[in-house]
Protein backbone atom coordinates (compact mmCIF):
# COMPACT_ATOMS: atom_id res chain seq x y z
CA UNK A 1 0.00 0.00 0.00
CA UNK A 2 1.45 3.35 -0.92
CA UNK A 3 0.88 6.62 0.87
CA UNK A 4 -0.15 9.59 -1.28
CA UNK A 5 0.55 13.22 -0.48
CA UNK A 6 -2.89 13.84 1.00
CA UNK A 7 -2.49 10.91 3.38
CA UNK A 8 0.97 12.11 4.38
CA UNK A 9 -0.48 15.55 5.13
CA UNK A 10 -3.22 13.95 7.23
CA UNK A 11 -0.77 11.80 9.19
CA UNK A 12 1.45 14.80 9.91
CA UNK A 13 -1.62 16.66 11.16
CA UNK A 14 -2.68 13.77 13.40
CA UNK A 15 0.88 13.56 14.79
CA UNK A 16 0.89 17.35 15.40
CA UNK A 17 4.10 17.80 13.44
CA UNK A 18 4.26 20.66 10.97
CA UNK A 19 5.49 19.45 7.57
CA UNK A 20 5.95 22.00 4.78
CA UNK A 21 4.10 21.28 1.51
CA UNK A 22 7.41 20.94 -0.32
CA UNK A 23 8.49 18.13 2.05
CA UNK A 24 5.31 16.06 1.73
CA UNK A 25 6.33 14.05 -1.38
CA UNK A 26 9.53 12.83 0.36
CA UNK A 27 7.56 11.99 3.51
CA UNK A 28 4.98 10.07 1.47
CA UNK A 29 7.77 8.15 -0.25
CA UNK A 30 9.53 7.29 3.05
CA UNK A 31 6.30 6.16 4.71
CA UNK A 32 5.37 4.08 1.66
CA UNK A 33 8.75 2.33 1.83
CA UNK A 34 8.30 1.54 5.52
CA UNK A 35 4.72 0.30 5.02
CA UNK A 36 5.85 -1.81 2.07
CA UNK A 37 8.32 -3.48 4.44
CA UNK A 38 5.50 -4.15 6.92
CA UNK A 39 3.40 -5.82 4.21
CA UNK A 40 5.47 -8.98 4.76
CA UNK A 41 3.38 -9.54 7.88
CA UNK A 42 0.46 -10.45 5.63
CA UNK A 43 2.27 -13.70 4.73
CA UNK A 44 1.88 -14.98 8.30
CA UNK A 45 -1.07 -17.16 9.25
CA UNK A 46 -2.31 -15.60 12.48
CA UNK A 47 -5.57 -17.50 12.70
CA UNK A 48 -6.55 -18.05 16.32
CA UNK A 49 -3.57 -16.08 17.70
CA UNK A 50 -4.42 -13.33 20.18
CA UNK A 51 -2.53 -10.03 19.92
CA UNK A 52 0.16 -9.97 22.59
CA UNK A 53 -0.62 -7.59 25.43
CA UNK A 54 2.17 -8.51 27.83
CA UNK A 55 5.42 -10.25 27.04
CA UNK A 56 5.61 -11.91 30.45
CA UNK A 57 2.43 -13.33 31.92
CA UNK A 58 1.64 -10.87 34.69
CA UNK A 59 -1.28 -9.16 36.33
CA UNK A 60 -0.89 -5.50 36.90
CA UNK A 61 -0.42 -4.74 40.55
CA UNK A 62 -3.05 -2.82 42.45
CA UNK A 63 -2.65 -0.49 45.36
CA UNK A 64 -4.95 1.45 47.63
CA UNK A 65 -6.39 4.54 45.96
CA UNK A 66 -4.73 7.04 48.24
CA UNK A 67 -2.57 10.10 47.76
CA UNK A 68 1.08 9.12 48.15
CA UNK A 69 2.79 12.36 47.24
CA UNK A 70 2.06 15.97 46.39
CA UNK A 71 2.87 19.53 47.42
CA UNK A 72 5.58 19.76 44.76
CA UNK A 73 4.06 22.48 42.58
CA UNK A 74 7.33 24.33 42.18
CA UNK A 75 9.14 21.17 41.08
CA UNK A 76 6.39 20.30 38.61
CA UNK A 77 6.53 23.76 37.02
CA UNK A 78 10.31 24.12 37.17
CA UNK A 79 10.96 22.99 33.58
CA UNK A 80 7.96 24.64 31.93
CA UNK A 81 8.77 27.00 29.03
CA UNK A 82 6.08 29.34 30.38
CA UNK A 83 4.64 29.08 33.88
CA UNK A 84 2.70 31.85 35.60
CA UNK A 85 0.97 32.13 38.96
CA UNK A 86 1.34 28.44 39.63
CA UNK A 87 0.06 27.26 36.25
CA UNK A 88 1.38 26.13 32.89
CA UNK A 89 0.71 28.95 30.42
CA UNK A 90 -0.32 28.24 26.80
CA UNK A 91 -1.81 30.28 23.96
CA UNK A 92 -5.52 30.94 24.25
CA UNK A 93 -7.46 27.68 23.74
CA UNK A 94 -11.10 28.81 23.99
CA UNK A 95 -12.39 31.95 22.24
CA UNK B 1 47.97 0.43 33.13
CA UNK B 2 46.19 3.58 34.25
CA UNK B 3 43.17 3.07 36.48
CA UNK B 4 40.57 4.24 33.95
CA UNK B 5 41.29 1.11 31.90
CA UNK B 6 40.54 -1.24 34.81
CA UNK B 7 37.58 -3.55 35.01
CA UNK B 8 34.92 -3.05 37.68
CA UNK B 9 36.07 -6.27 39.37
CA UNK B 10 39.71 -5.13 39.53
CA UNK B 11 38.75 -1.66 40.74
CA UNK B 12 36.41 -3.06 43.38
CA UNK B 13 39.16 -5.25 44.79
CA UNK B 14 41.76 -2.44 44.67
CA UNK B 15 39.39 0.00 46.36
CA UNK B 16 38.59 -2.46 49.13
CA UNK B 17 42.26 -3.20 49.69
CA UNK B 18 43.05 0.49 49.75
CA UNK B 19 45.40 0.26 46.76
CA UNK B 20 43.62 3.23 45.19
CA UNK B 21 41.05 5.78 46.35
CA UNK B 22 37.75 6.39 44.59
CA UNK B 23 38.87 10.00 44.11
CA UNK B 24 42.05 8.95 42.28
CA UNK B 25 40.15 6.41 40.21
CA UNK B 26 37.57 9.07 39.30
CA UNK B 27 40.31 11.62 38.46
CA UNK B 28 41.88 9.10 36.13
CA UNK B 29 38.57 8.78 34.24
CA UNK B 30 37.93 12.55 34.23
CA UNK B 31 41.38 13.08 32.69
CA UNK B 32 40.67 10.44 30.03
CA UNK B 33 37.28 12.03 29.31
CA UNK B 34 38.81 15.48 28.78
CA UNK B 35 41.36 13.95 26.43
CA UNK B 36 38.62 12.05 24.59
CA UNK B 37 36.48 14.89 23.24
CA UNK B 38 37.12 13.72 19.66
CA UNK B 39 34.94 10.69 20.43
CA UNK B 40 31.99 12.94 21.38
CA UNK B 41 30.90 10.28 23.85
CA UNK B 42 30.35 12.43 26.97
CA UNK B 43 27.92 15.21 26.10
CA UNK B 44 27.33 16.58 29.62
CA UNK B 45 30.30 16.20 31.96
CA UNK B 46 29.61 16.22 35.71
CA UNK B 47 33.06 16.35 37.36
CA UNK B 48 31.83 18.11 40.53
CA UNK B 49 29.13 15.50 41.14
CA UNK B 50 31.66 12.76 40.38
CA UNK B 51 34.23 14.02 42.87
CA UNK B 52 31.59 14.54 45.58
CA UNK B 53 30.35 11.01 45.06
CA UNK B 54 33.92 9.68 45.00
CA UNK B 55 34.74 11.36 48.33
CA UNK B 56 31.58 9.88 49.84
CA UNK B 57 32.55 6.49 48.43
CA UNK B 58 36.00 6.71 50.02
CA UNK B 59 34.39 7.44 53.39
CA UNK B 60 32.13 4.43 52.98
CA UNK B 61 34.98 2.18 51.82
CA UNK B 62 36.88 3.16 54.95
CA UNK B 63 34.13 1.56 57.06
CA UNK B 64 34.74 -1.78 55.33
CA UNK B 65 31.04 -2.12 54.52
CA UNK B 66 30.94 -0.91 50.91
CA UNK B 67 28.88 -2.63 48.19
CA UNK B 68 30.61 -3.84 44.99
CA UNK B 69 29.81 -0.73 42.93
CA UNK B 70 31.05 1.68 45.63
CA UNK B 71 33.51 4.15 44.10
CA UNK B 72 33.13 2.78 40.54
CA UNK B 73 33.08 5.63 37.96
CA UNK B 74 30.35 5.20 35.36
CA UNK B 75 28.96 6.95 32.32
CA UNK B 76 25.16 7.35 32.18
CA UNK B 77 23.25 7.30 28.91
CA UNK B 78 21.43 10.58 28.29
CA UNK B 79 18.12 8.67 28.29
CA UNK B 80 18.25 8.32 32.09
CA UNK B 81 16.75 11.19 34.08
CA UNK B 82 19.35 12.45 36.53
CA UNK B 83 18.30 15.08 39.04
CA UNK B 84 19.54 18.56 38.25
CA UNK B 85 21.65 17.32 35.32
CA UNK B 86 20.62 17.78 31.66
CA UNK B 87 18.71 14.68 30.49
CA UNK B 88 17.79 15.28 26.89
CA UNK B 89 17.51 11.87 25.23
CA UNK B 90 19.82 13.50 22.64
CA UNK B 91 16.86 15.55 21.41
CA UNK B 92 16.49 19.28 20.85
CA UNK B 93 12.95 19.04 22.15
CA UNK B 94 14.35 18.42 25.65
CA UNK B 95 16.99 21.14 25.46
CA UNK B 96 17.41 22.68 28.89
CA UNK B 97 15.46 19.96 30.68
CA UNK B 98 16.88 19.21 34.10
CA UNK B 99 14.75 16.61 35.88
CA UNK B 100 13.55 17.26 39.40
CA UNK B 101 13.84 13.55 40.10
CA UNK B 102 16.26 10.65 39.71
CA UNK B 103 15.59 7.48 37.68
CA UNK B 104 15.30 4.27 39.70
CA UNK B 105 18.39 2.79 38.02
CA UNK B 106 20.62 5.77 38.82
CA UNK B 107 19.13 5.97 42.32
CA UNK B 108 20.09 2.34 42.91
CA UNK B 109 23.57 2.88 41.47
CA UNK B 110 24.17 5.99 43.59
CA UNK B 111 22.81 4.24 46.69
CA UNK B 112 25.41 1.53 45.99
CA UNK B 113 28.10 4.21 45.94
CA UNK B 114 28.71 4.44 42.19
CA UNK B 115 30.13 7.63 40.70
CA UNK B 116 28.55 9.46 37.75
CA UNK B 117 31.11 11.00 35.39
CA UNK B 118 28.54 12.50 33.01
CA UNK B 119 25.88 11.84 30.42
CA UNK B 120 26.54 9.88 27.25
CA UNK B 121 25.69 10.44 23.62
CA UNK B 122 23.03 8.33 21.91
CA UNK B 123 20.60 8.36 19.00
CA UNK B 124 17.71 10.77 19.52
CA UNK B 125 15.11 9.07 21.76
CA UNK B 126 17.15 5.86 21.25
CA UNK B 127 15.90 5.64 17.66
CA UNK B 128 18.81 4.61 15.50
CA UNK B 129 21.61 2.11 14.97
CA UNK B 130 24.55 4.45 14.33
CA UNK B 131 24.33 7.35 16.82
CA UNK B 132 23.87 9.64 13.80
CA UNK B 133 20.44 10.95 14.84
CA UNK B 134 21.76 12.70 17.98
CA UNK B 135 21.25 16.44 18.59
CA UNK B 136 24.83 16.45 19.89
CA UNK B 137 26.31 15.15 16.63
CA UNK B 138 27.80 11.71 16.02
CA UNK B 139 29.59 9.72 18.65
CA UNK B 140 32.74 8.19 17.12
CA UNK B 141 33.98 4.62 17.47
CA UNK B 142 37.46 4.46 19.07
CA UNK B 143 38.19 1.60 16.65
CA UNK B 144 39.67 2.85 13.39
CA UNK B 145 41.39 1.05 10.52
CA UNK B 146 41.88 3.83 7.95
CA UNK B 147 41.14 7.53 7.78
CA UNK B 148 37.37 6.99 8.08
CA UNK B 149 35.53 7.76 11.32
CA UNK B 150 33.38 4.73 12.16
CA UNK B 151 30.07 4.52 13.96
CA UNK B 152 30.10 3.05 17.47
CA UNK B 153 26.61 1.71 16.68
CA UNK B 154 23.41 2.85 18.30
CA UNK B 155 21.45 3.80 20.03
CA UNK B 156 23.83 3.46 23.03
CA UNK B 157 26.75 4.66 20.87
CA UNK B 158 28.22 7.07 23.40
CA UNK B 159 28.12 4.38 26.09
CA UNK B 160 29.92 1.90 23.83
CA UNK B 161 32.55 4.40 22.70
CA UNK B 162 33.22 5.56 26.27
CA UNK B 163 33.69 2.04 27.64
CA UNK B 164 35.79 0.82 24.69
CA UNK B 165 38.03 3.91 24.91
CA UNK B 166 38.47 3.53 28.71
CA UNK B 167 36.85 6.89 29.50
CA UNK B 168 34.91 5.11 32.24
CA UNK B 169 34.88 1.65 33.78
CA UNK B 170 31.38 0.88 32.47
CA UNK B 171 28.21 2.62 31.33
CA UNK B 172 24.47 2.24 31.39
CA UNK B 173 22.68 1.50 28.14
CA UNK B 174 19.13 0.82 27.06
CA UNK B 175 17.93 -1.65 24.48
CA UNK B 176 14.63 -1.53 22.59
CA UNK B 177 15.66 -3.44 19.45
CA UNK B 178 19.38 -4.04 19.96
CA UNK B 179 20.63 -0.70 21.28
CA UNK B 180 22.91 -2.27 23.90
CA UNK B 181 24.06 -5.35 21.98
CA UNK B 182 24.78 -3.86 18.53
CA UNK B 183 27.02 -1.02 19.82
CA UNK B 184 28.72 -3.45 22.22
CA UNK B 185 29.53 -5.71 19.24
CA UNK B 186 30.75 -2.75 17.15
CA UNK B 187 33.20 -1.66 19.86
CA UNK B 188 34.44 -4.99 21.25
CA UNK B 189 32.76 -4.80 24.66
CA UNK B 190 30.09 -6.77 26.55
CA UNK B 191 26.46 -5.63 26.69
CA UNK B 192 23.46 -7.40 28.20
CA UNK B 193 19.78 -6.66 27.75
CA UNK B 194 18.02 -8.25 30.72
CA UNK B 195 14.63 -9.98 30.70
CA UNK B 196 11.80 -7.47 30.27
CA UNK B 197 10.83 -6.45 33.80
CA UNK B 198 14.18 -7.23 35.45
CA UNK B 199 15.29 -3.59 35.56
CA UNK B 200 12.96 -0.69 36.39
CA UNK B 201 12.11 1.64 33.53
CA UNK B 202 11.03 4.43 35.90
CA UNK B 203 12.76 7.69 35.04
CA UNK B 204 14.13 6.42 31.75
CA UNK B 205 12.75 8.46 28.83
CA UNK B 206 10.27 6.08 27.19
CA UNK B 207 10.62 4.98 23.56
CA UNK B 208 8.58 1.76 23.20
CA UNK B 209 7.43 0.75 26.65
CA UNK B 210 6.74 -2.93 25.94
CA UNK B 211 10.28 -3.38 24.54
CA UNK B 212 12.55 -0.96 26.45
CA UNK B 213 14.94 -2.42 28.98
CA UNK B 214 18.08 -0.96 30.56
CA UNK B 215 21.30 -2.89 31.05
CA UNK B 216 25.04 -2.59 31.64
CA UNK B 217 27.77 -2.10 29.02
CA UNK B 218 31.10 -3.32 30.35
CA UNK B 219 34.60 -4.52 29.54
CA UNK B 220 34.00 -8.09 30.73
CA UNK B 221 31.20 -10.55 31.47
CA UNK B 222 32.10 -10.50 35.17
CA UNK B 223 31.65 -6.73 35.20
CA UNK B 224 28.25 -7.14 33.52
CA UNK B 225 27.23 -9.52 36.32
CA UNK B 226 28.38 -7.12 39.07
CA UNK B 227 26.80 -4.07 37.41
CA UNK B 228 23.49 -5.76 36.56
CA UNK B 229 23.21 -6.88 40.18
CA UNK B 230 23.14 -3.24 41.26
CA UNK B 231 20.60 -2.19 38.58
CA UNK B 232 18.09 -5.03 38.87
CA UNK B 233 15.14 -5.58 41.17
CA UNK B 234 11.51 -4.83 41.76
CA UNK B 235 10.34 -1.22 41.70
CA UNK B 236 6.78 -0.30 42.72
CA UNK B 237 7.07 2.77 40.48
CA UNK B 238 7.26 0.58 37.32
CA UNK B 239 4.12 -1.54 37.07
CA UNK B 240 5.88 -3.95 34.65
CA UNK B 241 8.84 -4.46 36.93
CA UNK B 242 8.88 -8.05 38.17
CA UNK B 243 8.54 -8.80 41.85
CA UNK B 244 10.93 -11.75 41.85
CA UNK B 245 14.22 -12.29 43.61
CA UNK B 246 17.46 -11.24 41.95
CA UNK B 247 20.03 -14.05 42.16
CA UNK B 248 23.76 -13.49 42.70
CA UNK B 249 24.90 -13.07 39.10
CA UNK B 250 28.63 -13.05 39.79
CA UNK B 251 28.39 -16.24 41.83
CA UNK B 252 26.76 -17.90 38.81
CA UNK B 253 29.99 -17.51 36.78
CA UNK B 254 31.28 -21.02 37.35
CA UNK B 255 32.65 -21.51 33.85
CA UNK B 256 30.98 -24.90 33.76
CA UNK B 257 28.43 -25.45 31.00
CA UNK B 258 28.93 -29.19 30.55
CA UNK B 259 25.74 -30.86 29.42
CA UNK B 260 23.99 -27.58 28.66
CA UNK B 261 22.14 -27.43 25.35
CA UNK B 262 23.03 -24.60 22.97
CA UNK B 263 20.49 -24.00 20.21
CA UNK B 264 21.66 -22.85 16.78
CA UNK B 265 18.71 -21.35 14.89
CA UNK B 266 18.91 -22.02 11.17
CA UNK B 267 16.83 -18.91 10.36
CA UNK B 268 19.69 -16.67 11.52
CA UNK B 269 21.74 -17.78 8.52
CA UNK B 270 20.70 -14.88 6.29
CA UNK B 271 21.09 -14.62 2.54
CA UNK B 272 24.08 -12.52 1.68
CA UNK B 273 25.51 -12.75 5.20
CA UNK B 274 29.27 -12.00 5.06
CA UNK B 275 31.45 -15.11 5.23
CA UNK B 276 33.33 -13.62 8.15
CA UNK B 277 30.16 -13.53 10.25
CA UNK B 278 29.39 -17.15 9.37
CA UNK B 279 32.98 -18.16 10.24
CA UNK B 280 32.78 -16.30 13.55
CA UNK B 281 29.54 -18.08 14.37
CA UNK B 282 31.07 -21.47 13.57
CA UNK B 283 34.04 -20.63 15.81
CA UNK B 284 31.68 -19.76 18.63
CA UNK B 285 29.80 -23.03 18.14
CA UNK B 286 33.09 -24.94 18.33
CA UNK B 287 34.05 -23.09 21.55
CA UNK B 288 30.78 -24.00 23.24
CA UNK B 289 31.12 -27.62 22.09
CA UNK B 290 34.69 -27.78 23.39
CA UNK B 291 33.42 -26.50 26.73
CA UNK B 292 31.19 -29.56 26.97
CA UNK B 293 27.88 -28.14 25.76
CA UNK B 294 25.60 -30.06 23.45
CA UNK B 295 25.05 -28.20 20.16
CA UNK B 296 21.57 -28.59 18.75
CA UNK B 297 20.11 -27.23 15.49
CA UNK B 298 16.80 -25.53 16.16
CA UNK B 299 14.19 -23.66 14.17
CA UNK B 300 12.62 -20.32 15.06
CA UNK B 301 10.33 -20.15 12.03
CA UNK B 302 8.94 -16.62 12.48
CA UNK B 303 12.35 -14.93 12.72
CA UNK B 304 11.95 -13.34 9.31
CA UNK B 305 8.89 -11.41 10.49
CA UNK B 306 10.52 -9.93 13.59
CA UNK B 307 11.83 -6.78 11.92
CA UNK B 308 8.57 -5.80 10.19
CA UNK B 309 6.62 -6.56 13.39
CA UNK B 310 9.09 -4.48 15.40
CA UNK B 311 8.81 -1.56 13.00
CA UNK B 312 5.05 -1.53 13.53
CA UNK B 313 5.02 -1.98 17.31
CA UNK B 314 7.95 0.26 18.28
CA UNK B 315 6.80 3.33 16.28
CA UNK B 316 3.20 2.79 17.47
CA UNK B 317 4.31 2.91 21.10
CA UNK B 318 6.70 5.78 20.35
CA UNK B 319 3.98 7.89 18.76
CA UNK B 320 1.98 7.51 21.95
CA UNK B 321 4.91 8.04 24.36
CA UNK B 322 6.25 11.06 22.48
CA UNK B 323 2.86 12.80 22.48
CA UNK B 324 3.95 14.32 25.81
CA UNK B 325 6.47 16.59 24.05
CA UNK B 326 4.07 19.42 23.35
CA UNK B 327 5.98 22.50 24.46
CA UNK B 328 3.89 22.90 27.61
CA UNK B 329 5.52 21.14 30.54
CA UNK B 330 9.23 20.88 29.71
CA UNK B 331 11.81 21.41 27.03
CA UNK B 332 11.54 23.43 23.88
CA UNK B 333 8.62 25.60 22.79
CA UNK B 334 8.61 27.17 19.33
CA UNK B 335 8.39 30.94 18.91
CA UNK B 336 4.85 31.66 17.81
CA UNK B 337 3.62 34.06 15.16
CA UNK B 338 0.82 36.58 15.65
CA UNK B 339 -2.48 34.72 15.83
CA UNK B 340 -0.99 31.24 16.38
CA UNK B 341 -3.13 29.07 18.62
CA UNK B 342 -2.33 25.99 20.65
CA UNK B 343 -2.38 23.64 17.64
CA UNK B 344 0.23 25.75 15.86
CA UNK B 345 2.27 25.71 19.06
CA UNK B 346 2.22 21.90 19.14
CA UNK B 347 2.98 21.54 15.44
CA UNK B 348 5.80 24.05 15.28
CA UNK B 349 7.35 22.88 18.56
CA UNK B 350 7.41 19.24 17.44
CA UNK B 351 8.68 20.09 13.94
CA UNK B 352 11.55 22.11 15.42
CA UNK B 353 12.29 19.79 18.32
CA UNK B 354 12.23 16.33 16.74
CA UNK B 355 14.86 15.25 14.22
CA UNK B 356 13.93 13.54 10.91
CA UNK B 357 14.13 9.90 12.11
CA UNK B 358 12.01 10.61 15.21
CA UNK B 359 9.45 12.48 13.11
CA UNK B 360 9.33 9.59 10.66
CA UNK B 361 8.75 7.03 13.42
CA UNK B 362 6.13 9.12 15.21
CA UNK B 363 4.23 9.52 11.94
CA UNK B 364 4.61 5.83 11.06
CA UNK B 365 3.21 4.97 14.47
CA UNK B 366 0.40 7.48 14.09
CA UNK B 367 -0.53 5.89 10.77
CA UNK B 368 -0.57 2.27 11.98
CA UNK B 369 -2.71 3.26 14.97
CA UNK B 370 -5.14 5.41 12.98
CA UNK B 371 -8.74 4.40 12.41
CA UNK B 372 -9.07 1.77 9.71
CA UNK B 373 -5.44 0.56 9.96
CA UNK B 374 -5.21 -0.46 13.60
CA UNK B 375 -6.23 -4.06 12.90
CA UNK B 376 -4.38 -4.41 9.62
CA UNK B 377 -1.04 -3.25 11.01
CA UNK B 378 -0.87 -2.93 14.77
CA UNK B 379 -2.99 -5.89 15.82
CA UNK B 380 -1.48 -8.10 13.13
CA UNK B 381 2.03 -7.17 14.33
CA UNK B 382 1.05 -8.04 17.91
CA UNK B 383 -0.23 -11.42 16.73
CA UNK B 384 3.05 -12.07 14.90
CA UNK B 385 4.87 -11.00 18.06
CA UNK B 386 3.00 -13.72 19.98
CA UNK B 387 4.18 -16.27 17.39
CA UNK B 388 7.79 -15.07 17.65
CA UNK B 389 7.67 -15.53 21.40
CA UNK B 390 6.08 -18.97 20.97
CA UNK B 391 9.02 -20.03 18.76
CA UNK B 392 11.37 -19.34 21.67
CA UNK B 393 9.03 -20.91 24.25
CA UNK B 394 8.96 -24.13 22.24
CA UNK B 395 12.76 -24.21 21.88
CA UNK B 396 13.29 -23.73 25.61
CA UNK B 397 10.56 -26.26 26.46
CA UNK B 398 12.42 -28.78 24.30
CA UNK B 399 15.44 -28.46 26.57
CA UNK B 400 17.51 -25.66 25.03
CA UNK B 401 19.40 -23.67 27.69
CA UNK B 402 20.72 -20.84 25.53
CA UNK B 403 20.78 -19.83 21.88
CA UNK B 404 23.90 -18.69 20.02
CA UNK B 405 23.66 -16.29 17.05
CA UNK B 406 25.69 -13.52 15.43
CA UNK B 407 25.19 -10.13 17.12
CA UNK B 408 25.29 -7.96 14.00
CA UNK B 409 25.26 -8.53 10.23
CA UNK B 410 28.59 -6.65 9.81
CA UNK B 411 31.36 -4.89 11.71
CA UNK B 412 31.15 -1.13 12.33
CA UNK B 413 30.50 0.94 9.20
CA UNK B 414 31.66 4.44 8.41
CA UNK B 415 29.78 7.45 9.75
CA UNK B 416 27.81 8.95 6.87
CA UNK B 417 28.09 5.80 4.75
CA UNK B 418 24.42 5.00 5.22
CA UNK B 419 23.31 8.57 4.49
CA UNK B 420 21.70 7.56 1.21
CA UNK B 421 20.28 4.29 2.48
CA UNK B 422 16.53 4.04 2.92
CA UNK B 423 15.19 3.92 6.50
CA UNK B 424 14.45 0.22 5.98
CA UNK B 425 18.09 -0.57 5.01
CA UNK B 426 19.24 1.03 8.26
CA UNK B 427 16.70 -1.06 10.20
CA UNK B 428 18.42 -4.27 9.00
CA UNK B 429 21.17 -3.66 11.56
CA UNK B 430 18.78 -4.98 14.20
CA UNK B 431 18.00 -8.22 12.38
CA UNK B 432 19.66 -10.54 14.94
CA UNK B 433 18.77 -8.59 18.08
CA UNK B 434 15.19 -7.45 17.66
CA UNK B 435 13.60 -10.90 18.19
CA UNK B 436 14.91 -10.87 21.76
CA UNK B 437 13.05 -7.64 22.63
CA UNK B 438 9.85 -8.86 21.02
CA UNK B 439 10.02 -12.04 23.12
CA UNK B 440 11.11 -10.18 26.29
CA UNK B 441 14.18 -12.42 26.70
CA UNK B 442 17.65 -11.67 28.04
CA UNK B 443 20.38 -11.36 25.40
CA UNK B 444 24.08 -10.62 25.68
CA UNK B 445 26.69 -9.58 23.11
CA UNK B 446 30.20 -10.91 23.70
CA UNK B 447 33.29 -9.83 21.70
CA UNK B 448 34.70 -12.89 19.97
CA UNK B 449 37.14 -11.77 17.28
CA UNK B 450 38.34 -9.26 14.72
CA UNK B 451 37.35 -9.20 11.06
CA UNK B 452 39.89 -9.01 8.21
CA UNK B 453 39.94 -5.22 8.49
CA UNK B 454 40.78 -5.46 12.20
CA UNK B 455 37.39 -4.45 13.59
CA UNK B 456 35.66 -6.26 16.46
CA UNK B 457 32.86 -8.74 15.88
CA UNK B 458 30.56 -10.16 18.52
CA UNK B 459 28.25 -13.09 19.03
CA UNK B 460 24.94 -13.01 20.83
CA UNK B 461 23.68 -15.48 23.42
CA UNK B 462 19.95 -15.53 24.16
CA UNK B 463 18.70 -16.93 27.47
CA UNK B 464 15.52 -18.17 29.08
CA UNK B 465 13.28 -15.60 30.78
CA UNK B 466 14.74 -14.56 34.17
CA UNK B 467 17.83 -16.73 33.59
CA UNK B 468 20.37 -13.91 33.31
CA UNK B 469 22.52 -15.91 35.74
CA UNK B 470 22.73 -18.92 33.42
CA UNK B 471 23.07 -16.68 30.39
CA UNK B 472 25.99 -14.76 31.88
CA UNK B 473 27.71 -18.05 32.71
CA UNK B 474 27.41 -19.12 29.07
CA UNK B 475 28.76 -15.72 28.03
CA UNK B 476 31.62 -16.13 30.50
CA UNK B 477 32.58 -19.45 28.89
CA UNK B 478 32.44 -17.90 25.40
CA UNK B 479 34.49 -14.90 26.56
CA UNK B 480 37.18 -17.11 28.08
CA UNK B 481 37.37 -19.38 25.03
CA UNK B 482 37.48 -16.46 22.58
CA UNK B 483 40.16 -14.70 24.60
CA UNK B 484 39.35 -11.34 23.03
CA UNK B 485 41.84 -8.86 24.47
CA UNK B 486 42.28 -6.38 21.60
CA UNK B 487 41.92 -2.70 22.34
CA UNK B 488 41.52 0.16 19.89
CA UNK B 489 44.78 1.96 19.08
CA UNK B 490 44.62 5.39 20.69
CA UNK B 491 44.29 8.13 18.02
CA UNK B 492 42.08 10.62 19.88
Amino acid sequence: MSIDIDTARKVAKLARIRVEEADLPKLAQDLSGILGFMEQLNEVDVTGIEPMTSVTPMRLKRRADVVTDGNIQAAVLKNAPDAREGFFAVPKVVE
Amino acid sequence: MSANSWTIAAARDALRKGDITAVDLTMSCLTAIDAGDALNAFVHKTPEIALDQARAADARLATGEAPAMCGIPLGIKDLFCTKGVPSQAASNILRGFKPEYESTVTTKLFDAGAVMLGKLNMDEFAMGSSNESSCYGNAVNPWKVDDRALTPGGSSGGSAAAVAADLCLAATGTDTGGSIRQPAAFTGIVGIKPTYGRVSRWGIVAFASSLDQAGPMTKTVRDAAIFLQAMAGHDPKDSTSADIAVPDFEAALTGDIRGKVIGIPKEYRMDGMPEEIEALWQNGIAMMRDAGAEIRDISLPHTKYALPAYYVIAPAEASSNLARYDGVRYGHRAKLAQGDGITEMYEKTRAEGFGPEVQRRVMTGTYVLSAGFYDAYYNRARRVRALIKRDFDLAFAAGVDAILTPATPSSAFGLGEMANASPVEMYLNDVFTVTVNLAGLPGVAVPVGLDAKGLPLGLQLIGKPWDEAGLLNHAYVLEKAAGFVSKPRKWW
